[in-house]
């Protein structure tokens, strides 16, 4: 098959490399529609994700058709399906308290070591996203094999398009549960850090959950007019002091609740993750941790911090006192998307949630070196791109 | 010069003395400060006793009761326990013969006998006398509180002989046996909870890989 295959820093390539098998009975083999380029994907571009090996198939929000199934896979061939990036087992402790992205049993046992030193236990499995967390090929590819398959993918129906269905695979369970995570009231003022396909959606949510006000933060204009156009005040970082914008949009208290969809992740994560050097992680990763900080500042004694945005390592300089004085609520975690799935399907099905406005770009499979480079260096236009494996270059 | 020997002597012996009184004073005193808290033997920093010992602890959404069926049945083991080519029945007494997988293609074997057991709770075993590798182990099922499951210890020790064949069963047996039980304990996790193992290949060639790197 046709599969994006990572190389090396800035070195993607769309090669032929050999076909998936259905390996356990619960798997399943997906024919891949539509997958789509994450902006974490950019990270492995970057070359500072750890444990990435030349070879490896990218991509982790896709959809597609069931065309093979294990014995116990309750999927059948034919249905058309979104498959969530989180691999989860469903039977396991976390599974049945619907963490799902903390599954125990789906990042094979000779990789958990690494995630285990790092945090205390090991993570669960990713799609195409390193050997830290698992290793298992991803989905920008024309097939995929995908394990557990009788707990992650969701069946769709015909009458929804790609386009209106796959980003339920990732950024639109993760905007949502960044969103449910700020535990958002009525009267409530919420602030969102990056406008990138996270923030939207957690600023989308938010507005459904029925904060009063959502104010969007972001320099790139053409990111914060979606921001807008989804009914968000918006502030441009380049131009404001957003603190002291803040505490005037939220008439002198603060914001509720703060959601931080920037992440650390490009800089911060490699380093942090892979070389125990303290001054190299401050040195780069502080800068990326600014928006957090902010965000911790920003918000009222009292008040809610909600955290989608990626983070891999340590941080320097954490306000620990702001924590504590204004006894702040912290939640975060990688998004448990089976949980959110079958919701969010529903409301797109009755028309509340639309989610193509995000995309901005439909490229072939095959142009997929084109599609990492333009989103990467131009991400002003670039906010979204749709790779299609069937489509005509 | 005889009485300034035997004073010198009598210094030397005071300070000796008093070192003694101080140094006892000084372990007695560690000794006091020695806890005996709640936490397995394989999370002490320093194991007891003679043999290298190894344990671990897992906790497995699935009845005692399984577990422990599933267990007992030793020809499974060789299906979560990577260094294990097969385990055979050896004659009466519950005799097993174990065959690992050692360096170079080889395989060592060794007999055990269950040692004791009780019924969804414990089963022990020792290797008998004669052995190459004097070795015993035992595998515990608890319940684990509310509807966690069932929390399964593994905990085995071993003592190797010396000679050639000595060193490469230490050899075989320190490979990282700490890592080696978790994982094993890990893979009967997914084994019960999922019914699979999991694993991220691509294709049945590469499993095939993957087992040869291993094996």
């Amino acid at each position: 098959m046709r599969a994006l295959t990572w190389h090396g820093t800035k070195d993607v390539r769309v090669d032929t490399v050999s076909d998936p098998e259905i390996i356990n009975s619960r798997d399943a083999i997906i024919r891949v529609t539509s997958t789509a380029i994450c902006g974490s994907d950019l990270h492995l571009y970057d070359g500072v994700i750890p444990a990435v090996r030349p070879g490896d198939v990218l991509g982790h929000e896709f959809m597609g058709e069931v065309v093979e199934t294990g014995a116990n896979s309750n999927l059948e061939k034919g249905q058309r399906v979104v498959v969530p990036f989180t691999i989860s087992c469903g039977g396991c402790f976390h599974c049945k308290m619907q963490q799902y992205s903390a599954c125990d049993n789906s990042n094979p046992v000779e990789k958990q070591d690494l995630s285990a030193t790092l945090y205390g236990q090991p993570m669960s499995a990713l799609f195409g996203y390193s050997h830290l967390t698992g290793g298992y090929s991803g989905g920008q590819a024309e097939y995929v094999r995908v394990p557990f398959s009788d707990v992650g993918p969701i069946v769709v129906p015909d009458h929804l398009n790609d386009d209106q269905v796959l980003f339920l695979s990732d950024i639109l369970p993760t905007g949502w549960m960044g969103a449910e995570n700020a535990d958002i009231e009525p009267d409530d003022t919420v602030a969102v850090w990056g406008c990138g396909p996270v923030g939207l959606f957690a600023i989308q949510s938010a507005i459904m959950m029925g904060a009063s006000k959502v104010i969007a933060i972001d320099h790139y204009p053409n990111r914060l007019a979606l921001a807008k156009k989804l009914g968000a005040e918006i502030i441009d970082f380049r131009e404001t002091d957003v603190r002291e914008a803040l505490m005037e949009m939220s008439g002198g208290i603060g914001v509720d609740a703060v959601i931080d969809a920037v992440g650390m992740e490009s800089h911060g994560f490699a380093i942090d993750n892979i070389i125990d050097v303290a001054k190299q992680k401050v040195g780069i990763g502080a800068d990326r941790a600014s928006a957090l900080k902010q965000a911790i500042m920003a918000v009222r004694f009292g008040g809610k911090v909600s955290i989608p945005g990626v983070y891999g390592g340590m941080s320097d300089k954490w306000p620990l006192g702001a924590i504590m004085e204004k006894g702040l609520q912290i939640r975060s975690g990688q998004t448990h998307v089976q949980k959110y799935t079958k919701d969010l399907l529903a409301k797109i099905e009755d028309g509340t949630l639309d989610t193509t406005f995000l995309i901005s770009h439909r490229l072939p499979l095959e142009k997929a070196a084109e599609g990492y480079k333009n989103f990467k260096e131009q991400q002003n236009e670039w906010t979204k791109v749709v790779l299609k494996p069937g489509m005509a270059g | 010069m005889d009485q300034k020997l035997k004073a010198g002597a009598g210094v030397s012996s005071l300070i000796l003395a008093t070192g003694a009184v101080a140094l006892g004073a000084f372990l007695s005193h560690r000794h006091r400060l020695r806890t005996t808290d709640n936490a397995s033997s394989s999370a002490k920093r320093q194991p007891p006793g003679d043999l290298a010992l190894v344990g671990r602890s897992v906790t497995i959404r699935q009845a005692r009761a399984k577990l422990f069926e599933y267990w007992r049945d030793f020809s499974n083991l060789p299906k979560f326990m990577e260094n294990l080519e097969s385990i055979e029945d050896a004659g009466a007494n519950d005799a097993l013969m174990w065959n690992i997988k050692a360096p170079a293609g080889r395989t060592v074997s060794v007999t055990t006998e269950i040692d004791s057991e009780k019924q969804d709770e414990h089963i022990a075993w020792r290797s008998v006398e004669g052995s190459d590798i004097e070795t015993s182990g035992e595998v515990r099922f608890e319940d684990a509180p509310g509807d966690r499951g069932t929390r399964v210890s593994l905990t085995m020790s071993y003592d190797p002989p010396g000679g050639a064949l000595g060193q490469l069963i230490a050899k075989l047996f320190q490979r990282e046996p700490q890592v080696q039980t978790r994982h094993d304990l890990k893979r009967f996790k997914m084994l019960m909870e999922t019914g699979e193992i999991a694993t991220s290949v691509r294709t049945n060639d590469e499993t095939r890989v993957v087992k040869q790197e291993n094996g």
